[in-house]
């Protein structure tokens, strides 16, 4: 076998990996929109005043964010078939990631309004607002700009860990890199692509993020230190 | 078959497959901590060429996916002659990644020691090697302590990912059983039981331990 990079087959296989990448990018972006509406239900739940469904709620965000992504992604995929439920690779993938990541992001919900000064719902309740006009015109614009960070970085999260869907048959980069790899014989190539399209992707999404994070506390000019 | 057959028939493997899980784990723990003083302390360095290592391999292993790195390592790696045993290679990925995560909290626990300690130090003529040794490191431990405590939950997560480069851990032992069985939400649910296991009343208690002894370390 001929050593090195070889630089024609990496050219040839190209167009294959840049379509994959598509694939990649739509899964992270249907996960990541799931995670976000997931994080709201368990933020609901955290913030019901009945103590059993606090408990419950409790207990299983503990139980998903402690257990490995990988072994959630078996047990949906293989599991629900067993109750009768039939769902494609592409769907178990996109509810585990929306599962998984919704409670991270339901302790950036939060942190985010337990940012909003405890003075600002007094005062709302001094002027007699209703709990829904004190969370759409007073707490939610002051408490999003706190989560945009924690947000933006579990897009970056969701992104990288994409690959594993490849386990269960997702034709995402990874996917590809590897069928490509065992049809040719091949895995310097395909792998050190997926690595570099992955940092090409990655990078400035992670300053954009930083940068974002600069911008918001610079506005808010007080809520980070 | 009951859920007991099950676990007497399967649980002696899935014991066995956790022990290696465990080995994996204090194995890269071990090197993802000395990756990230060093490269924490490199971060910060005065000289560009260090500091710029640094940043480099940081922003690499942040920025791509630890199954790629994990991948590259087992088989791209004897493509160069370099052929790792997949528990060695699964060991190394997990810890030059987690290594770099946790040079970013190195860095930023040094960064968050007051500004007065470092002059003291400097007044005291403490050389610069004495002055991290002695003043600063033993100082950042009960800064750091919190945030690596996340970060190691999340790598005995993480040590799921080396059974895809056939190292026999419990995420190994849980597939090769679901092939043979088909009983998937016994074995998986069974996996995913023993992690959370190991990481609620195991890993955390001993981390929020550790925070306490670094806390009275230094008189907190």
């Amino acid at each position: 076998m001929e050593m090195g990079f070889r630089w024609d087959f990496a050219y040839e296989i190209l167009p294959q990996m840049l379509w994959a990448t598509l694939n990649t990018i739509i899964a992270a972006g249907v996960g990541y929109t799931i995670a976000l509406i997931v994080g709201l239900f368990f933020l609901l739940g955290q913030r019901t005043p009945s103590k059993i469904v606090n408990v419950i709620n409790r207990e299983l965000v503990e139980f998903i964010r402690s257990t490995p992504l990988l072994i959630q992604l078996f047990f949906v995929y293989f599991v629900l078939p067993q109750f009768g439920i039939k769902l494609s690779a592409w769907l178990c993938g996109m509810i585990t990631i929306g599962l998984h990541f919704g409670t991270y992001l339901s302790e950036v919900y939060r942190g985010a309004l337990e940012g909003v000064s405890k003075t600002q719902w007094e005062a709302c309740r001094a002027l007699n607002f209703s709990t829904i006009y004190t969370y759409r015109r007073i707490v939610l614009p002051q408490a999003f700009p706190i989560a945009i960070p924690g947000m933006g970085n579990y897009l970056v999260g969701i992104f990288k860990d994409t690959p594993l869907l490849s386990t269960i048959g997702v034709a995402e980069l990874f996917h590809a890199a590897t069928a490509v790899g065992g049809y040719n014989y091949r895995y310097l190539e395909p792998y050190t692509m997926v690595g570099i399209i992955f940092l090409t992707l990655s990078i400035p999404a992670a300053m954009w993020v930083r940068n974002l994070e600069k911008r918001v506390n610079l506005a808010q000019g007080k809520v980070k230190q | 078959m009951s859920y007991f057959a099950f676990l007497a028939e399967h649980g002696p493997t899935l014991l066995l497959g956790t022990v290696t899980t465990i080995k994996v784990l204090v194995c890269s723990a071990i090197l993802y901590v000395i990756i990230s003083m060093i490269f924490g302390l490199m971060r910060l360095s005065k000289n560009p060429a260090i500091q710029g290592i640094a940043t480099v391999y940081i922003e690499f292993f942040r920025g791509t996916s630890l199954l790629v790195q994990l991948f590259w390592v087992y088989y791209v790696l004897p493509f160069f002659g370099l052929s790792l045993e997949a528990f060695v290679a699964g060991v190394v990925a997990l810890g030059m990644n987690f290594g770099a995560y946790g040079a970013e909290i190195v860095r930023a626990g040094i960064l968050a020691v007051p500004k007065g300690q470092w002059e003291a130090a400097h007044a005291l003529n403490f050389s610069p090697a004495k002055r991290i040794k002695r003043i600063i490191i033993p100082q950042i431990f009960p800064i750091i302590l919190p945030p690596a405590a996340n970060l190691t939950v999340e790598l005995l997560k993480a040590t799921a990912l080396v059974a895809l480069v056939t190292v026999v851990d419990l995420t190994f032992e849980a597939k090769q059983i679901n092939s043979i069985t088909w009983l998937s939400a016994q074995c998986f649910g069974t996996a995913l039981l023993i992690y959370y296991i190991m990481a609620r009343f195991a890993l955390v208690p001993f981390l929020r331990w550790l925070e306490v002894v670094a806390a009275r370390k230094v008189g907190r």
